[in-house]
């Protein structure tokens, strides 16, 4: 069979797991996001009792790899806690949304500390309360920061939403396997069609964290 | 005379082992517009510092109309103050900072409707009908929709004091507003406050380097040394003939 061919048959193949590919990118992204404003504002807490836990969970989950976490919540926690997740998909945003939410936790925190404290300042002047002070004058330019970092987490995301092939949902990785499984011949087409498919979904990304590169540019006090 | 409406009683503060103010006594009438002068580290803008919250002393009384700045009563005992009895008392103060602190992601006029409205609860319409009036008071009535990157230094300063006179406050700390400023734009800026100075009813606390300055609008200068006030009195009696040595030596430095 030609290569040309080939990829005729394989395309729409790997289009059945690009459902579940940009599905479960997307429900994690969201779930990552808020991961990382609740564990970015517990590690700034006063409460200290807060600050602690938080942090334990962010060295955690950034301690400990993806693809292990993965497992846990797929295998371990049922059989140890009698912890059913419900899917397998929200096992593997679970695991993806914790894991990445941790790392973007710190982007949240690093980046309200990074707001000049003249700007905390000129608010506490304006007789603003704390809740104020947050949310007209730290978040607005602290997410101006955290822009282009939330970009480039959002591509490695997306690679790793691979990983989930691992448990045996079916995305493009998984779907390009089982194809190669009955067509061994296939298999460089296969893995180059794979690449092409993520490089795809990536480039919008890719634009995405352009745009917000110029939008963190402007509009922000910093140290 | 009226009743004062700032007193500092036995104020000190340190930041570690630094003895920064060893005792300040200052009464502060209603109106009065006070310039305090002295060396840097002499402890100048520490004392406006703690009256507008953003440092706390270590001891001593700060009051504001007559309330206690820093402390409250809590079941019959003075305590530390909370962020809801600040937020009361510090209503009537407001201040300019050297590196103006205008926020960067707002236009000239949000910046001088944002206070208004969410501080004080105006509508608004209202909020901009005065944020407007007051830009068009300090010169700035054709940028209001330009934001603070592209103001010069002396542009932004006088937002920054839009900004805070829109809050309308009964006592406006200057805490060396011109000192980040570039020589030729030191004048428009002092020009507004000698403005605003001659309206009147506000009080005004000037820390500054400008000595011109401080004798054509203050009426009592205050010289501070070491964190305790050394001199005080009018104009002419500080910068005039004073006796004190030390005084004398530091007003040298300002004549050239």
């Amino acid at each position: 069979m030609s290569p040309i061919s080939q990829i005729g048959e394989i395309f729409p193949v790997l289009v059945q797991g690009l459902n579940t590919t940009i599905l479960i990118l997307i429900t994690s992204a969201f779930f990552s996001f808020l991961v990382a404003f609740i564990a970015g504002f517990g590690r700034l807490s006063k409460n200290i009792i807060l600050r602690k836990c938080t942090g334990f969970f962010v060295e955690i989950f950034r301690g400990t790899s993806l693809i292990i976490q993965l497992f846990w919540f797929f295998y371990a926690l049922p059989i140890l806690f009698g912890i059913d997740l419900g899917s397998e998909f929200w096992a593997c945003v679970i695991a993806i949304s914790m894991n990445y939410g941790a790392y973007m936790s710190e982007t949240v925190r690093g980046s309200i500390l990074s707001v000049s404290h003249g700007q905390t300042e000129a608010a506490i002047a304006l007789n603003m309360s704390r809740f104020q002070r947050m949310k007209i004058v730290i978040l607005p330019q602290a997410i101006r920061m955290m822009l282009p970092e939330f970009g480039n987490y959002l591509i490695q995301m997306l690679k790793a939403t691979s990983l989930i092939s691992l448990v045996g949902l079916a995305d493009i990785v998984y779907k390009g396997q089982l194809y190669t499984n009955t067509n061994l011949s296939a298999t460089p087409t296969v893995y180059l069609l794979i690449l092409v498919f993520y490089f795809m979904i990536a480039l919008p990304l890719i634009g995405l964290t352009k745009w917000a590169e110029k939008q963190s540019s402007k509009g922000v006090a910093s140290q | 005379m009226a009743e004062p409406v700032v007193k500092y009683k036995n104020v000190t503060k340190s930041f570690g082992e630094v003895d920064v103010l060893k005792g300040i006594n200052l009464d502060i009438a209603p109106a009065e517009k006070i310039a305090l002068i002295g060396p840097s580290g002499s402890g100048k803008t520490t004392i406006i510092r703690l009256l507008m919250t953003l440092e706390e002393p270590t001891s001593g009384i700060i009051e504001v109309n007559s309330q206690n700045l820093w402390q409250m009563e809590k079941k019959g005992k003075m305590v530390r103050a909370n962020e809801k009895h600040l937020r009361q008392i510090r209503g009537d103060i407001g201040m300019v900072f050297q590196h103006f602190n205008l926020f960067p992601h707002m236009t000239i006029l949000e910046n001088c409707m944002t206070g208004p409205i969410h501080v004080k609860g105006q509508s608004k319409e209202e909020a901009r009908k005065n944020a407007i009036e007051m830009l068009e008071k300090v010169g700035l009535g054709d940028k209001v929709d330009n934001f603070p990157n592209q103001l010069s230094g002396g542009q932004k300063q006088r937002v920054a004091m839009a900004r805070a006179l829109v809050m309308r406050p009964k006592v406006m700390l200057f805490d060396e507003v011109t000192s980040a400023l570039d020589p030729e734009l030191v004048g428009e800026v002092l020009e507004v406050i000698r403005e605003i100075a001659k309206e009147g009813e506000m009080a005004m606390i000037l820390v500054t380097h400008e000595m011109d300055f401080a004798r054509d609008v203050a009426d009592r200068i205050i010289f501070l040394e070491d964190g305790v006030i050394s001199e005080q009195g009018t104009p002419e009696e500080v910068l005039g003939n004073t006796k004190s040595e030390r005084l004398q030596k530091f007003l040298s430095r300002f004549r050239s």
